[in-house]
């Protein structure tokens, strides 16, 4: 990781740090709000990234670890855990059984079929939350409050929220980043790259592949506690199939591989549908024909366009 | 008693395979001629049920209606493939995701600018209202029956198409060696275009003849298209058959898994666990085949023959 190739990533964060300040001249509370919840989804789709962009597995399903932060948070506080960092931990736990055992199935296929069975399991879990009556089934659970952090009270401030989202955001790009560039990252890239020269070199597919599941369903996993906090609300819409989607799209338009591009797209895309709700409630008619030209031009989302491919860099 | 709620309840999930069987269709041929992953193909069955509302309210007829939609809906996806889908057959799945997303908002928000917000209605044809008894002390809608009627009888004629007819034979060669296809001098391009309208004609047949039972309302395709993919994935991608068969199975399995689940369990259970498992279970029965299916067979049930 060079300090040069990582500037794109260093002018977004730093303009990240830097919209509380821009946001107090304005309408301070719902723009934190705003925020904090993009950096939020940011999260889960710079995990989403890392499974497309490192292992070429495109999941269909990713949306259901969002589902098992949130629905962690309420669990874990029915059971008298009230700590964000407890709440967390189970999180990343849970997920990280989901995953290893949806990956022992869904990794058996490749391609459209790997897509397909992370999409039959994000129903699964989805149809299995609806329901479920004391959790509120199809009409979602209201938390009384937010979390503690660290036995106070600490995220009742909205500035100290996404500063808190913000920083969880950085750390996971920075990890990411790091694995992405480690042995196991390059064991990962060659595998997608060519499974044939990988195996025949003796890397085997399933156990890298398992773990780059793991990894970003933990991820994903963390930004749904951290959805749950704030919107403190949640219902098993955290976790359709078309909020999978949404995260695919985020991802794709911020061009898959980069890890920061999938930060942009996700800031890009919510920051285009609240800019075009303000104006006009037929936002979707934008942004839809914004997304095929994104698609039928740009060949590799906005990163692509942002910073032209050189050579030496992870394809 | 417990006979003719099991009879009803099968006639109901064959109604639903039947549904499922024609949206399916479509989207199998795309799939598996051109490899191309259509999200969009959900839309195209509510596109379907709106405009045989909208023919309905133009001409007070169902049967008018219903003949003015398929040419329209042929048209609509002719034109959504000169559009837009022909650019992404050769561009890889995230492309084509991205795109067709893009096309599911633009028509789901697109319908409620036009039609409204408020779910529509299409009235019953007259000639088809009301119920029958298929056994004493037991009425069925006749417009149910008249549905699955219908539903065969087009499997039956695309099974012909498909099987013994000139198109058909394309259709097939193309979606085991589409090069190929092209290398002898076939107009590939054409004939994914011809697939591709005329699946999407399928799809709005199947949304025109709902609309009569359900509320057309936007996003209606949303939840059928993910069904659709569940019948495609279990059937074997490409396979008409195998969308016939998986349909009906995927109908009937979620109609009387929702139906007698919570039932069967209590013979396991105590009622109050068996009928919150069986509500929990009962939805999560297709994709729980779905993911067996995967896992036991990847290339489906009933593939098509390489």
């Amino acid at each position: 990781m060079t300090l040069r190739s990582q500037r794109p990533a260093i002018l977004l964060f730093a303009g990240l740090a830097l919209f509380p300040f821009a946001a107090s001249f304005g309408a301070d509370t719902y723009l934190l709000t705003l925020g904090a919840r993009m950096l939020i989804l940011a999260l889960a789709t710079l995990s989403l990234d890392f499974l497309i962009g490192q292992g070429a597995l495109i999941s269909f399903g990713h949306a259901a670890y969002l589902g098992i932060g949130a629905y962690s948070v309420v669990l874990a506080s029915m059971a008298g855990i009230d700590d964000l960092l407890l709440q967390a931990l189970i999180a990343i736990v849970v997920a990280a059984v989901f995953a290893v055992l949806t990956g022992y199935v869904s990794l058996r296929a490749t391609g459209v079929h790997y897509l397909m069975s992370t999409l039959a399991f994000g129903q699964m879990l989805y149809f299995l939350f609806v329901s479920v009556s004391p959790l509120g089934g199809d009409d979602g659970y209201t938390l009384s409050s937010r979390s503690l952090l660290i036995g106070e009270p600490r995220l009742t401030s909205d500035l100290a929220f996404y500063y808190l989202c913000l920083t969880v955001l950085a750390l996971a790009y920075l990890l990411l980043v790091r694995i992405a560039g480690s042995r196991f990252g390059r064991v990962l890239n060659a595998i997608r790259q060519n499974p044939l020269r990988a195996a025949a070199l003796g890397f085997r597919s399933f156990p890298s592949q398992l773990a780059a599941c793991v990894i970003a369903g933990s991820i994903a996993a963390v930004a749904g506690t951290l959805l749950a906090n704030q919107s403190e609300f949640v219902a098993p819409a955290f976790m359709s199939w078309q909020r999978s989607g949404e995260l695919l799209v985020m991802t794709i338009l911020g061009g898959v591989g980069s890890l920061w591009g999938a930060v942009l797209g996700a800031i890009t895309y919510l920051t285009l549908q609240e800019a075009l709700s303000l104006w006009t409630d037929q936002t979707q008619v934008i942004v839809g024909p914004l997304l095929i030209i994104v698609a039928l031009f740009g060949r590799r989302g906005l990163a692509g366009a942002l910073v032209p491919r050189t050579s030496g860099g992870p394809a | 008693m417990f006979l003719a709620l099991l009879a009803v309840q099968t006639l109901n999930g064959l109604q639903l395979g039947i549904l499922l069987f024609l949206i399916s269709a479509g989207l199998t041929l795309t799939f598996g001629v051109m490899n191309f992953v259509n999200l969009a193909h959900g839309v195209q069955y509510m596109v379907g049920a709106y405009l045989a509302a909208m023919f309905a309210s133009f001409t007070g007829g169902f049967w008018s209606a219903l003949a003015l939609t398929l040419p329209t809906a042929l048209a609509f996806g002719l034109a959504l493939e000169i559009l837009v889908f022909r650019w992404l057959y050769d561009r890889d799945h995230l492309s084509q995701i991205l795109a067709t997303f893009g096309v599911i908002l633009f028509l789901n928000q697109g319908v409620k600018t036009i039609w409204g917000a408020a779910p529509l209605s299409v009235p019953m044809p007259l000639a088809l209202s009301g119920s029958i008894p298929l056994m004493p002390g037991l009425l069925f809608p006749v417009y149910r029956l008249a549905l699955i009627v219908v539903g065969l009888a087009t499997a039956l004629a695309l099974y012909l198409l498909i099987n013994h007819s000139r198109v058909g034979m394309l259709v097939r060669a193309g979606s085991t060696n589409a090069a190929m296809v092209s290398a002898l001098g076939v107009n590939i391009r054409q004939l994914f275009m011809l697939v591709f309208g005329f699946g999407a004609m399928l799809a709005g047949f199947a949304g025109a003849l709902v609309a009569p039972i359900l509320s057309v309302e936007p996003g209606m395709g949303d939840n059928l298209l993910i069904l659709a993919f569940v019948v495609i994935v279990i059937g074997g991608i490409g396979s008409i058959r195998g969308a016939f068969l998986a349909a009906l199975m995927v109908g009937l399995i979620d109609t009387l898994g929702r139906a007698f689940g919570p039932q069967m369990l209590r013979l396991a259970l105590a009622p109050a666990a068996a009928s919150q498992t069986g509500r929990a279970l009962a939805p999560m029965l297709i994709y729980i085949l779905m993911a067996a299916v995967l896992f036991a067979r990847p290339s489906g049930l009933f593939p098509v023959k390489r």
